[in-house]
C-alpha cells in the first residue's frame, strides 16, 4: 500500500465525473469522430481558410526536389532489380509526401526512426546518392558495412536511425529515445514512422503507452497506405483507423491527408512544437495509398484491381505539389524537364559506380558484434581465413584480399 | 568493508552508478517508490528522483524497447524485468534489437550502455513461472553479454562492470540468494572482469564448473567428495557469453575430468555447449566423459522440486561416476 503515499496516487477521480447509468449502456467502437486535415487540392490551389505551414520558396524547392529525387530513385532501382543488379528494392510510389514532408517539418537535430519505406526523409536530410547506392549494393563503402538487405539505411551524422526489418520494434525505442532527449534538456524530438499493419504489433501498443505515461516528446507518424504486403487495412483492423487508438492512450492525435504535402508539413510542424512545449507524444495518421508493390518480391495484381490503383494515381502527391509550385510561380516546366533528366542520368551513373565497388573485407564479418572482437570470434575468423586460402575459387569476394 | 546481502550489494552498485552518471536510469515494474518486488532499487527514487528511477507499465517488450531507445540516445538504462520467467515478451527486443544494433548499423549506432537485470532460478517454491533459468536462450545470440553472480561481492563488482561495459548485458541475479547470501563487500567502487571465470577452489582430480546460485550446491558436493579423498577444482564461469574457454580448458587439462552443473534443463543448456567445446579442446586429456548435472527436461515443477533440481547429492554421485569411470 506504499504506492498510495505517493503524491500521484491512484487517479480514479476522473471516473467519478462520469454519467451514471442503471441499464447496460455501451459506447460504440466508432463513437470517436476524427477530422482529417486537408490544405492543398489536386489542382494546386489551397482550400479556403486553410492555415498554411511555414514554407518559403527555398524550402518548397528543397522539398520538391527531394520528392522528385525519390521518385526517380525508386523508378530506376525497381528497374535495376528487374535487371538483376540489386537483389531487392522497396519503392514508396504515391506516398512520398509522408516521409519527405515529415522530415521537412522537423529540425536537423531531431531523430528519425523509420520503418523502411521512408527513404524520402533521409533524402531530404541530405544523404548522398553515393551513400544510398553503396547501401543497396552492400559494398565496402556502405555505412552499414554491407550487412543488411537493400534500403536498410542509417546515418548517425544525419540522425536517421538504421532500419531494422522486424516491424514496430522502433516504436517503444522511439519513446525511450525521446525520453532521453527530454531528460538531457535537448531542443529535439523523435519522429517514429510505421505503417497501419505494424500498428497491430505488440510493440505499437507498448510504445504508445510507454510514451504517454512517461511523457516522451515523440511524434508517432503512421503511414496508413491501405496494405500490409497483400493484406488490406479492412482485414487488419475494424476500428476507426490508427488515430482512434491515440485517444485510448491519452495521446493528442491528428489525421491528415497523407498525399497533401502542405498538410503533412503543417501537422508535423505543429506536432513538433506541441511535443517540445508540453513534453508529450503526438500521433499523426497520414492517409495514403501504396501505389507500388510492397517490395520487388511481390506483384499487387494478385491481390487488388487496376481500377483501384487507377483511382489513387489521381491523388499523386508530387503532381499536386508541382501544381502548387507552378501556381506560386516558384517552378516551371523547363525546370521540371531539366530536373528529371538530370536526376535520371545521375542515378544511372551512380548505379554503375556502386556496383563495381568491392564487397566488404572478410574482417567485417566479426567486427561490431561487440565493441571489441572477442577471442572466440577472432579464432573463428582466423580459421576461416585459412579455409578461404585453401578454396579461393569458392569465395571470390574475399579470397584475393586476405593478408 | 560492510556486511551485505546480495540485494544490498546490487542496490549499492546501482546507487554508485546513479551518483556518478546523471544519465543512468533504473526502471521496470514496481521499481520506483516501492523499490522493486525484491527491493533491489529501494531508496533510489527518493535519492535520484522520479525521472531517473520509475515504475513502468506492465509491458516487458515496452520496457526493453524503451531501454534500447535510451541506450541508442546515449543514456545509461538499467532495466529490470521482474522475473526472468517474464522476459520472453521482450525476447524480440533483446535478440533482434539490442544484440544486433551495432552490427546492423556498421557501428553507426549501438546500445552498449544497456543493462538488463533480472532475477532467475529456482529453490523458492516458485513453480513453473518463478523459477526458470533462461540463460541458454540468450547465449545463442551473438552481440549480448550474459553475466551471473554467485554472491554479494561478485554481484556488486560484476554489475558495475556490466553497466559500464560498452555492450548490452543481460545480468541474471540468483533470487534464491538475494537475502540468503551474505558476505563482506567493499563499500567503495570496484569492478570484476567480464568474460573471465573465477577459480574458487583449486584441486587435482576433477573440475566442477557452474554459475550463479548453483555454485553453493557444487561446493557442498565438493565437500562431501573431499571426505572421500577426492580433490575438486571449482570454477565459477561468471560470464556465460562470451565465456572463458581458456580457464576451463587449462583446468581440465590438469584434472582430466569435467562436471558442469546448471539449474536449467539438460537438453541444449549451456552445459552442453561447454561440454562440446571442452571435448574438442581437451580430448586427449580427458579421463572420463564430461558429466552434466542439470535440471530435468520438464517444466520447472512445484511439489516435486526436490526431485527435479540438480542437488548436491546428484552432483556428488556424478563426481564419483567420473572418478570411477
Amino acid at each position: 500500500m506504499q504506492g498510495l503515499q505517493q503524491e500521484k496516487a491512484m487517479n480514479t477521480e476522473i471516473y467519478k465525473e462520469s454519467q451514471v447509468v442503471h441499464t447496460p449502456t455501451f459506447i460504440d467502437g466508432h463513437s470517436v469522430e476524427i477530422p482529417i486535415l486537408k490544405i492543398l487540392k489536386e489542382d494546386g490551389t489551397v482550400y479556403s481558410g486553410a492555415e498554411l505551414p511555414e514554407i518559403d520558396q527555398v524550402k518548397a524547392t528543397k522539398v520538391y526536389k527531394a520528392l522528385a529525387f525519390h521518385r526517380v530513385l525508386d523508378e530506376r532501382m525497381v528497374a535495376a532489380q528487374r535487371q538483376g543488379r540489386v537483389s531487392f528494392y522497396m519503392a514508396a510510389l504515391g506516398e512520398e509526401a509522408a516521409s519527405v514532408g515529415g522530415a521537412a517539418g522537423l529540425e536537423d537535430q531531431d531523430m528519425i526512426m523509420a520503418q523502411y519505406r521512408e527513404q524520402g526523409a533521409l533524402i531530404y536530410r541530405g544523404f548522398s546518392l553515393e551513400n544510398l547506392m553503396n547501401q543497396m549494393f552492400s559494398n565496402e563503402k556502405d555505412l552499414g558495412k554491407g550487412r543488411q538487405m537493400p534500403i536498410h539505411y542509417g546515418s548517425s551524422e544525419l540522425n536517421y536511425m538504421t532500419i531494422s526489418s522486424p516491424l514496430g520494434t522502433q516504436i517503444p525505442q522511439a519513446a525511450g529515445y525521446a525520453y532521453g532527449q527530454k531528460l538531457q534538456g535537448k531542443d529535439a524530438v523523435t519522429i517514429c514512422y510505421f505503417g497501419e499493419g505494424a500498428a497491430s504489433e505488440g510493440d505499437f501498443h507498448a510504445g504508445l503507452n510507454m510514451a504517454a505515461v512517461h511523457r516522451a516528446p515523440v511524434i508517432f507518424f503512421c503511414r496508413n497506405n491501405g496494405y500490409a504486403i497483400s493484406t488490406p487495412s479492412d482485414e487488419q483492423y475494424v476500428g476507426n483507423g490508427i488515430a482512434s487508438r491515440g485517444v485510448g492512450y491519452g495521446i493528442k492525435t491528428i489525421r491528415i491527408d497523407g498525399n497533401d504535402i502542405l498538410a503533412v508539413l503543417k501537422a508535423t510542424q505543429t506536432a513538433r512544437s506541441y511535443a517540445l512545449a508540453e513534453q508529450k507524444p503526438v500521433i499523426i495518421e497520414a492517409m495514403s495509398y501504396r501505389l507500388g508493390a510492397h517490395s520487388t518480391s511481390d506483384d499487387p495484381s494478385g491481390y487488388r484491381t487496376k481500377e483501384e490503383e487507377e483511382k489513387w494515381h489521381m491523388h499523386d502527391p508530387i503532381l499536386r505539389m508541382k501544381n502548387w509550385m507552378l501556381a506560386q510561380k516558384w517552378w516551371d516546366e523547363t525546370q521540371e524537364t531539366e530536373l528529371y533528366e538530370k536526376l535520371r542520368e545521375q542515378v544511372l551513373a551512380a548505379v554503375k559506380v556502386a556496383e563495381k565497388i568491392d564487397k566488404p573485407p572478410v574482417e567485417d564479418l566479426v567486427t561490431d558484434v561487440y565493441d571489441q572482437v572477442p577471442a572466440h570470434l577472432q579464432k573463428q575468423l582466423d580459421e576461416l581465413k585459412v579455409h578461404i586460402k585453401k578454396y579461393p575459387e569458392a569465395y571470390p569476394f574475399t579470397a584475393g584480399r586476405i593478408k | 568493508m560492510a556486511q551485505m546481502n546480495l540485494l544490498q550489494a546490487i542496490n549499492n552498485a546501482l546507487d554508485i552508478v546513479m551518483a556518478e552518471n546523471d544519465s543512468a536510469l533504473c526502471f521496470g515494474e514496481d521499481v520506483g517508490h516501492f523499490g522493486g518486488v525484491f527491493r533491489a532499487t529501494s531508496g533510489l527514487q527518493e535519492k535520484y528522483g522520479k525521472a531517473r528511477c520509475f515504475n513502468t507499465p506492465l509491458v516487458e517488450q515496452g520496457i526493453i524497447g524503451f531501454a534500447n531507445g535510451l541506450a541508442a540516445q546515449g543514456s545509461t538504462p538499467i532495466a529490470e524485468i521482474q522475473f526472468a520467467d517474464y522476459i520472453f515478451p521482450a525476447f524480440d527486443q533483446i535478440v533482434n534489437e539490442s544484440a544486433k544494433f551495432r552490427y546492423r548499423s556498421g557501428n553507426e549506432f549501438n546500445v552498449g550502455k544497456l543493462t538488463i537485470r533480472t532475477p532467475y532460478g529456482g529453490g523458492i517454491a516458485g513453480g513453473l513461472y518463478h523459477s526458470q533459468s533462461p540463460e541458454a536462450y540468450f547465449a545463442h545470440t551473438p552481440g549480448l553479454k550474459i553475466v551471473v553472480p554467485r554472491n554479494p561481492y561478485q554481484a556488486k563488482g560484476l554489475l558495475l562492470a556490466s553497466i559500464r561495459d560498452d555492450n548490452p548485458v543481460v545480468f541474471f541475479e540468483p533470487k534464491r540468494l538475494y537475502r540468503a547470501s551474505v558476505g563482506e563487500v567493499p563499500v567503495e567502487d570496484y569492478q570484476l572482469p567480464l568474460g573471465k571465470a573465477d577459480i574458487m577452489q583449486t584441486g587435482t582430480d576433477i573440475t566442477l564448473l557452474a554459475w550463479g546460485a548453483q555454485l553453493e550446491i557444487v561446493e557442498k558436493a565438493a565437500d562431501k567428495a573431499s571426505a572421500d579423498g577426492i580433490s575438486c577444482e571449482i570454477i565459477d564461469l561468471r560470464t556465460i557469453l562470451p565465456w572463458d574457454v581458456d580457464t576451463v580448458a587449462n583446468s581440465v587439462r590438469k584434472t582430466g575430468r569435467l562436471l558442469v552443473s546448471q539449474e536449467a534443463p539438460l537438453t541444449a543448456g549451456f552445459a552442453s555447449e561447454i561440454a562440446a567445446t571442452i571435448q574438442q579442446e581437451c580430448f586427449l586429456h580427458l579421463e572420463s566423459p564430461i558429466e552434466r548435472v542439470c535440471g530435468f527436461d520438464t517444466p520447472y515443477p512445484l511439489s516435486l522440486e526436490k526431485e527435479y533440481v540438480a542437488d548436491h547429492l546428484k552432483i556428488y554421485e556424478a563426481i564419483k561416476r567420473s572418478i570411477n569411470y
